[in-house]
Order: C-alpha cells, then structure tokens, then sequence
C-alpha cells in the first residue's frame, strides 16, 4: 500500500494500526480505495449503486476484526460513504472503523460515513469509532455520521465512539432498535476546544421484551466551544433504559443536554442523568494537595474522565 | 516545627450579616517527631485548622511558621511540595482516575504491581482487587477511606494532616491502622479523632470548645481534663 508519513499517523490514532492490519480490512484514502482484504469469514465487497462497501460476517464467526478506516488528506473533498454490515447469527467480532483528517488547506474537508448495522440472533459486536482531525488550515474539519443499529433477538452491540480534538464540526447521528432480549451499550467521548460545535443526537427504540440499553455520554469543552447532546430513548415494552450524560466546561465553552424518555408501555423502565458543569473544587484541591499544580490538577481529571 | 500564631478565621453568616468567628487566636506548636491530636466536640474548628493548615482557606489573621519560614500566604500544591499532606475527612471522588492512578499521582512515578502492595496492603487493602477500579461510588465508604490514607503515605512528607482517618474503618481493623500512624511517629503528625485508643497515641492532645481558647497539653494531663469535665456538647445544650 502507499501510504505517506501523515497516513501512517493518522491510522495509527483512528486506528491503533501500524501498518496493514491483521484479519479483514479496507482502507479508503481520499475517496479511494487504498487496501482491502477479505477472507471466507468476513467478506467485503464494494457497493454498486453507491460509494461504499458491504461487511458480511458470516454467522458463527468468533473472535475476529475488521479494520475499515478512513483518511482524507485533503481540502476541497466532501466524502460520503454508505456502508452495511450484516452480523451473521451468533458471530462475535470487534469493527474498528476510525476516520482522520488531515487539512493543511483553507477549503473544507468532509467525512460522512452513513453506516447500518443488521445483527442477527444471538450476535454480539463490538463496534469501535474515532474520529480525529489535524492540518493547520482554515479549512474546516467535519464529520456527519449516521449510525443505523438493528439488532435482533437477544443481540449485543457496544458502541465505542470517540471524538477528541480537531474536529471544526460535527453532526453525529446514532439510531438503534432494540429487539427481544438484545442489549445497546453506548461509550461516548468528546473533547472539543477552540470554536468547536458538536451536536450528538441518539434515538433509541427498546422494543423487544427484555431489551436493554446503556447510553453514557462523557464529554469536555475548553475554549469557546459548544456541545449539545440530544437524546430520545423510547421503551415500547418491558425494558430497560439508562441515559447519561457527563459533561466538564472550561473557559467560556458551552455543554448542553437534552434527554428525553418515553415509556410507551407501562412496563418500561427509564432513566436519565444528567450532569454539566465545572471540574468539582475539591477534585482540584486533593490533586493538589499531591503536588500538583491547578493546570496539571486539571488535566489530570480531564484525562480520567475521558479514559 | 510547624507554628500557628494568634491564627482567626471568621466567616460572613449569611442570615444576619453578621461577622462570625470560627477560629480566634490560635497559638500552637507542633513539634518534629510528635503526634498531635486533636478532639473537641462538632462545628468547633477541627476541620477548619486542617484545612488552613493545608491553605484550603486562609486564616482572616495571624500567621503559619513552618521551620521558621512564614507560609501563610503559600499554595496548597507549594505547601504539598514543601512535605505537607493531607487526608481528606471525605474523600474526594473521580469519575474516571483509578486507585492506580491516583497512587502514581501521589508518588510521582509509575507503579506496578508490587508496588501498588506496598501502599495498599498498609491499610488493608489487597492490590489485585483494586488495579482497574475507579476512584468513585462504586468502593464503599470504608474501602475510599482507607484509600485516602494510602495515598496519604503513597505521596509521603514531612507533617501529616489526618482528618478523622478512622471513620468509617471498621473497628476489627483498628489496631492495624493505629500501626500506620505509629510508622509516621518520625513526622510531624496531626490527627483529629474522637477515639480514644488513638488519643491514646498522642505525645500532644489539643482540645477544641466552642467559644473558648483552645488548650493543649501533654496527653496525660489533658486525659485528666477531659476526664473531669462533663461533656462539652451535652454541656452547652443543658446550660442553654
């Protein structure tokens, strides 16, 4: 694969790769297909009507990974891509899909991944995001994703999403069903600075008898930057629903939340929490009274809570 | 030696406006090598001391002289860095750091496990149990207390500030912790405590009283004082 030295670093922080990964991979640079490989347990093909590829893990597939990152280079590029994953029954695998852009022009770079997940019976996956952005350019870092979750009986998806820095704007977008007995486990992180904005939007359905989900949202703002989490968490059987959202300002920085919970049937059972404000005065006072100094105290419980 | 002279600290009370003192014309010593404690009933000042004493609040009058040097005006992180520590009443919960983390942000350097033992097992604690847990809701009272005193020894110095180490520790272990404290018996040590079996280890005992000057002695003669009097708090409700 060609792969320069700024390549090279931003698939090392999107993706903790060194070079070509292990198991299944593609890797799109600049709208173009850099690597793929596919093997008889998951199979990548490229879509025909539109950009993007289709992800089949056969059913009974235990153990294994995909690597589908992303890079974008350069400015003036507006990047959509559509991308399916069908989760055989009963399979197990971890998808690691980080994107990194790097703008060292005045013109706008833009990632959009539009990405559906249709897990099957019994399915469990682990489903890892990073987005990261660098270039000293004026032009704008962004990324839009749209997640679309669909899991079936007794299916498990844990979202790993991660969003810490450089990213001028973004427009997240998470949809999930949750049917019998499956269970949504939600891990967000953001960090936004300067004039960052970030708009964080979930929209979960429990359906099935038995289903569960688990959405914490931990986020800082430094800066003059603005976050707004939204979520509308739906219980439309006997279920279990938990919201939370964490976030820590800085400077003159800005976090807003806004949680909403339905209990269409009576049998639902929701929750929402809340919390939004300065780094707590006394976590500042134990950290320095070990020595450390109010700016090291303050990095230090950012980097936990962001952990 | 730590020095407190003529120390006052006064509040504004929100109701009435009014100034109100919490501490007036403090004058102690505490001498190297010595461990001080001191008692008194709730809401006389224990817990203020400390907390000027680490340069949480600043004294409204007087001064600190430690080893002859005025620190009244010094930060708490230059106060840590010239050997003073602290253990919290309440400890500080993170969301996020972990017992280890915060053991390495005490000692200043990594930790493996091995050395995670050596903080930990001094207050009872097993290492392997508490590796990759957070420092939050999810530990016991009990278990972020004894928490909070091995970060105290993790990060180690020269005069210790205990604010009630034992609550919440379970008497079964009393003896243990009392172990910890004799340990430090080479510092300047401060504990405040309702105990008395660690009162009992005290070279000084200090003792607090609403609206009257703080006393302090030799244990055995403030034991006799204590010992003579009626309950200070109980004292002020049936003369009131």
């Amino acid at each position: 694969m060609d792969m320069d030295r700024t390549d090279e670093q931003l698939l090392e922080t999107v993706a903790d790769l060194h070079g070509v990964p292990e198991g299944s991979f593609n890797i799109r640079k600049n709208g173009k297909l850099l690597g793929r490989r596919s093997d008889a347990d998951i199979e990548i093909a490229s879509k025909t009507d539109k950009d993007g590829i289709d992800i089949i893990v056969k059913p009974g597939v235990k153990n294994k990974s995909v690597h589908i990152p992303v890079l974008l280079t350069v400015g003036d590029f507006k990047d959509t891509v559509y991308n399916d994953f069908y989760i055989g029954e009963g399979a197990d695998v971890t998808i690691i899909a980080g994107c990194g852009i790097h703008n060292a022009t005045c013109s706008d770079a833009q990632h959009d991944g539009i990405h559906t997940f249709y897990v099957a019976k019994n399915a469990k996956v682990r489903y890892v995001e990073r987005h990261y952005a660098s270039g000293e350019g004026t032009g704008k870092k962004v990324f839009d994703p749209i997640t679309k979750i669909y899991l079936k009986e007794n299916a498990q998806f844990v979202l790993e999403s991660t969003q810490l820095g450089g990213v001028t704007c973004s427009d997240r977008k998470t949809f999930a069903t949750v049917g019998k007995k499956a269970q949504l486990i939600v891990k967000e992180k953001i960090l936004t600075d300067g004039e960052e904005k970030v708009l964080t939007d979930f929209k979960v359905k429990l359906s099935g008898k038995g289903s569960r989900a688990d959405i914490v949202s931990r986020s800082v703002a430094k800066g003059h930057s603005v976050q707004h989490f939204r979520s509308d968490l739906a219980g439309k059987s006997e279920c279990f629903g938990h919201v939370e959202c964490d976030g820590i300002v800085l400077d003159n920085a800005r976090i807003m939340s806004t949680p909403r919970i339905d209990a269409v049937s009576p049998e639902a059972s929701l929750v929402h929490e809340a919390a939004v404000g300065k780094i707590a005065g006394e976590q500042m006072l134990k950290l320095m009274s070990l020595g450390l100094s109010e700016k090291e105290a303050e990095d230090a419980v950012i980097k936990g809570f962001l952990n | 030696m730590l020095e407190l002279k003529d120390i006052g600290y006064a509040v504004k009370d929100e109701r009435t406006g009014r100034k109100q003192d919490i501490l007036k014309g403090v004058d102690l010593c505490f001498k190297d090598g010595t461990i001080s404690v001191i008692t008194g009933p709730n809401g006389s000042g224990k817990s203020t001391l400390i907390k000027i004493l680490m340069g949480f609040e600043r004294p409204t009058s007087g001064k600190i002289l430690f080893d002859g040097e005025d620190i009244t005006g010094i930060s708490v992180t230059e106060r840590a860095r010239k050997g003073f520590t602290i253990a919290f009443q309440q400890p500080v919960r993170f969301k996020g750091i972990t017992v280890k983390k915060l053991l390495e942000l005490a000692c200043g350097k990594k930790l493996d496990t091995e050395g995670m033992c050596d903080c930990l097992s001094s207050v009872g604690l097993c290492a392997r149990n508490y590796i990759d847990r957070s420092v939050d809701g999810t530990l016991s009272g009990g278990e972020l207390k004894r928490i909070e005193l091995a970060t105290a020894i993790a990060k180690g110095g020269e005069v210790f500030l205990l604010d009630e180490p034992e609550a919440g520790i379970d008497l079964w272990s009393f003896e243990d912790l009392v172990k910890v404290f004799e340990k430090l018996r080479d510092k300047t040590v401060i504990i405040v405590s309702h105990q008395q079996r660690i009162l009992e280890i005290a070279d000084q005992v200090v003792l607090f009283e609403r609206d009257k000057l703080i006393c302090a002695g030799k244990r055995e003669e403030m034991f006799t004082k204590l010992t003579q009097r009626p309950n200070a708090c109980w004292r002020d409700i049936k003369e009131n």
